[in-house]
């Protein structure tokens, strides 16, 4: 547990790429098996301890620490693993710290009854930073900055080999990955996936840069719709299908509508999740609904069905396409899209255009609040993984903006976690007394530099005038242009809007509050 | 206890004052007369027309300030009474940093300590806090929360000592100028390591100042004249701001560490972008907070700066009389 809370501790502070995969190697190659494949499965998929964590904590520290002092704590600091293992007291115990392997072990077999006085045990036995590495792994988020990706990146290079190897036999394989490990350490042959459908690492585009314009010509190039979604990844064998998001995480279990609508298929295929009704694109405020759920209730599959439209073939049955240029791989796209027959299913259409200035009228009159911009796609590419330059590009419309009110502010978490850097922000409207009033239209957190946000933050510190725990209310003088993608109609705000990916454009120091905008000119923008 | 202690020492927004003495303690603007509790600028500013202060906390604002320390500076010396107005000031030792004192205030039979920022922990750069029996007691409340409870200085400083060893890399440590500079040096020293440390202009004044004043940090040599050769694998002390600057890319590639009570606190030390982040700190941490309000056996207790809620919950927990003092101008992110 030592080298695994060292590696944690150090990865925490650790802000450079590079030194984070040399952290990750040499754990990996100086631990024992089974405790650097439990440290993978935590850095990666994590453990899925189903610890009912919250509470046992909370149970644990009651005759410790007072719960006021607890909640105060908890705010400061901005994460309730990191909070516990500060005010867990220090005592003297016989016990050795337990390794990895042992806390897996005794977590695997534990009664409910027994989970509290094991935790507290161990915890015991380990000083303040093992303490917080033990809850951090209990709570499933590590947050120490490593991806699934870049900690598999690490894992590959420690042991010579190529992350696509590793990604492509991934979801085949189980804790604590002995067989992977002997595989890397040329001790064994590769793991075969077998049967599982493996995901198949994504092809992402760069933003189109003004000075890439000159090479987008209608003989080299496609544009496609940038649907508002997410990307997902479909994989089959005809027998077992998973839904993968553009990470490789395995998102099935929150969409049985999408594995009942495509059982049979056999094949890869990348495209965007989004939630359709009645064939119309329903807002990504939809969607949300149905993300980051363990689990899906009836109610939530009849009211936000899920759809995919598909951009793009990676394998026709077990037909490796990636290889082949855009037009064959389409080509065989559209079949498969057309067999399958599928309400759940729909094709991104080819955009046709003539010149880039049809391009760019086609992007900024595009109404429709579900698309994000458009594709532009080289024909002569094949599907390549990863970033690749040259290839791929996304070109988002314009940004609306809105000049708002600060009305509220709350203090970040992790990094943030002192200053105040999450704004609500309002707009005027007569009140039912026939006087102005601000309404809240929504609420940012990024878009400013960091020094911006002290300036934000000390602003908020000096114009409190109520608190509501890790809320201020402030006085409503300072003026923010906020940027959006779009604003859709929403009952369950009080204004009735919603912003799509609100963020602060630019900080109207100058502007006095009461020039800002009114409800009214934003409810203009809703599309349709 | 007849005596509201409100109704004569009070907050202004010039800072704390004391209304029959007519003088504040470490005020926030200029004033006619300031009572000043330690040399950190947030509490000692410069243009106050009369200073009152331990000799030590006077020569620092000399140090720093030069003819803009104050009109006239009388020093007081622990055991020392100077009676203003009929109000008698005394001090007693702070162990905050050099010089730094509690002021103590009685006036008709009753008596308020202000205890500027204090810790109770061992330093060996200043003199160690002495506990004064009072019926009000002002805490300070920057490591107000449960959560701070600081290592043990020397363990800290010999995880430096061992990086250090370990790396081989330059390790460049972010200091505040007064009092953390003077204490890493002289517990790296006590943790063994005995080759010259390199310091930024901006902290070598107040070295020589604490080495006139009898204590020992070894030899140091200004980082200015030296080649990235030399700096190589040393221990390079600069001031907190100076890491982000350009100043510090003559050091190639260093270990950034901090030490600062704050770095308990993972998020906080992220922010800093402290590599290594050692937690050694110059303020009491919560057992020491709540330890010094029992010790002072004060019925009241007022907050001034630092994370007052969880304190004054604590206060009313321990059953006295809890108070936040909305002062302006103190800030924590020095430390």
């Amino acid at each position: 547990m030592q080298a695994f809370a060292e590696l944690m501790h150090r990865l925490a502070f650790t802000s450079s790429r590079n030194a984070k995969l040399d952290l990750m190697a040499a754990y990996f190659t100086s631990q024992p098996d089974p405790d650097r494949g439990i440290a993978l499965a935590a850095m990666t998929d994590g453990l899925n301890l189903r610890l009912p964590f919250r509470r046992l904590v909370t149970e644990m520290l009651e005759p410790h620490v007072d719960p006021v002092l607890f909640r105060l704590s908890r705010d400061y600091v901005g994460d309730t693993a990191e909070t516990v293992s500060l005010l867990w007291p220090d005592r003297e115990t016989d016990m050795a710290a337990p390794s990895l392997a042992q806390i897996h072990a005794g977590l695997e077999n534990l009664k409910p009854a027994e989970a509290g006085p094991q935790l507290a045990q161990w915890l015991d036995a380990l000083d303040a930073n093992g303490r917080w590495a033990l809850l951090k792994l209990l709570t499933g988020a590590l947050r120490v900055g490593v991806s699934a990706r870049l900690a598999k990146t690490a894992l590959a290079r420690a042991f010579g080999k190529d992350v696509a190897d590793v990604e492509e036999i991934w979801h085949g394989l189980e804790l604590p990955y002995a067989d992977l490990f002997a595989w890397l350490e040329g001790r064994a042959e590769r793991p075969d996936p077998g049967e599982t459908p493996v995901f198949r690492p994504v092809m992402l585009a760069h933003p189109l840069e003004d000075e890439d314009l000159a090479m987008i010509t209608p003989d080299e190039w496609v544009a496609e719709w940038k649907w508002d979604g997410i990307r997902v990844q479909l994989a089959g064998n005809g027998a077992e299908l998973r839904l993968y998001s553009r990470t490789g995480d395995d998102i099935s279990p929150a969409f049985p509508d999408i594995l009942d609508a495509f059982m049979g298929f056999h094949g890869v295929a990348d495209g965007e999740l989004l939630v359709v009704r009645g064939g119309k694109v329903a807002p990504f405020n939809d969607l949300q609904q149905r993300l980051n759920r363990k689990t899906v209730t009836a109610p939530m599959l009849k009211n936000y069905p899920a759809h995919i439209r598909f951009y793009d073939l990676l394998f026709e049955a077990s037909n490796d396409l990636r290889g082949q240029p855009f037009p064959a791989r389409r080509q065989r796209l559209e079949a498969v899209v057309s067999t399958l027959q599928n309400p759940a299913a729909s094709l991104s259409g080819l955009v046709p255009f003539a010149s880039v200035s049809d391009l760019a009228d086609l992007r900024d009159g595009a109404r429709d609040a579900n698309i994000e911009g458009l594709m532009l796609k080289r024909l002569a590419s094949a599907y390549l993984a990863g970033r690749p330059k040259g290839h791929w590009f996304k070109w988002k419309r314009s940004a609306l903006t809105a000049d708002c009110v600060m009305m509220y502010a709350q203090r970040g978490s992790g990094k943030r976690s002192s200053f105040y850097s999450d704004y609500t922000f309002g707009t005027w409207r007569t009140g039912a007394d026939g006087r102005d009033e601000l309404v809240p239209v929504g609420k940012a957190y990024s878009g400013f530099s960091d020094e911006e946000l002290k300036k934000l933050d000390k602003f908020v510190r000096q114009n409190t005038t109520e608190r509501f725990g890790p809320v201020r209310a402030v006085a409503p003088t300072l003026v923010l242009e906020v940027a959006f993608d779009a604003i859709q109609r929403s009952p369950r705000h009080k204004s009735g809007i919603a912003m799509r990916f609100p963020r602060i454009h630019r900080i109207r120091w100058d502007k006095p509050a009461a020039e800002a905008d009114r409800l009214d000119t934003l409810e203009t923008l809703i599309p349709g | 206890m007849t005596l509201d202690p409100a109704t004569w020492l009070y907050p202004t927004p010039a800072g704390l004052y004391c209304e029959p003495g007519d003088f504040y303690i470490d005020p926030a603007r200029p004033v006619g007369r300031a009572v000043i509790t330690h040399g950190h600028a947030d509490h000692a500013r410069p243009g106050n027309a009369h200073v009152l202060a331990t000799p030590q906390t006077l020569s620092i604002m000399q140090v720093r300030y030069g003819e803009r320390a104050g009109g006239a500076l009388q020093a007081i010396e622990p055991g020392e009474i100077v009676s203003i107005n009929g109000v008698d000031v005394s001090v007693a030792p702070a162990g905050h940093i050099l010089g730094a004192a509690q002021v103590i205030l009685d006036w008709k039979g009753y008596r308020a300590v202000v205890s500027g920022d204090y810790k109770r922990s061992r330093d060996p750069t200043c003199a160690a806090f002495e506990v004064v029996k009072c019926d009000l007691f002002i805490t300070e409340a920057t490591f107000g929360l449960p959560v701070f409870r600081h290592e043990d200085a020397g363990t800290e400083a010999r995880r430096l000592v061992g990086s250090l060893a370990a790396s081989g890399r330059t390790h460049l440590l972010g200091v505040y100028g007064l009092g953390k500079c003077q204490r890493m040096i002289s517990l790296v020293r006590a943790a063994g390591y005995d080759r010259p440390i390199y310091l930024h202009g901006a902290l070598q004044g107040l070295c020589d100042y604490y080495v006139s004043q009898g204590i020992g940090l070894g030899e140091l040599r200004p980082v200015a004249g030296a080649s990235r050769d030399e700096l190589a694998g040393e221990l390079v002390l600069c001031p907190p701001s100076a890491i982000a600057d350009r100043w510090s890319r003559r050091l190639g590639d260093p270990v950034t560490a901090f030490a600062s009570g704050w770095m308990r606190v993972r998020a906080r030390a992220r922010q800093r972008g402290a590599e290594l982040p050692l937690v050694v700190s110059d303020h009491a941490d919560w057992p020491e907070l709540i330890q010094t309000i029992a010790d002072v056996g004060a019925g009241e207790i007022w907050v001034t700066h630092g994370r007052e809620d969880a304190l004054l919950h604590q206060i009313s927990q321990m059953g006295l009389k809890g108070r936040a003092l909305a002062l302006v101008g103190f800030e924590d992110e020095g430390e």
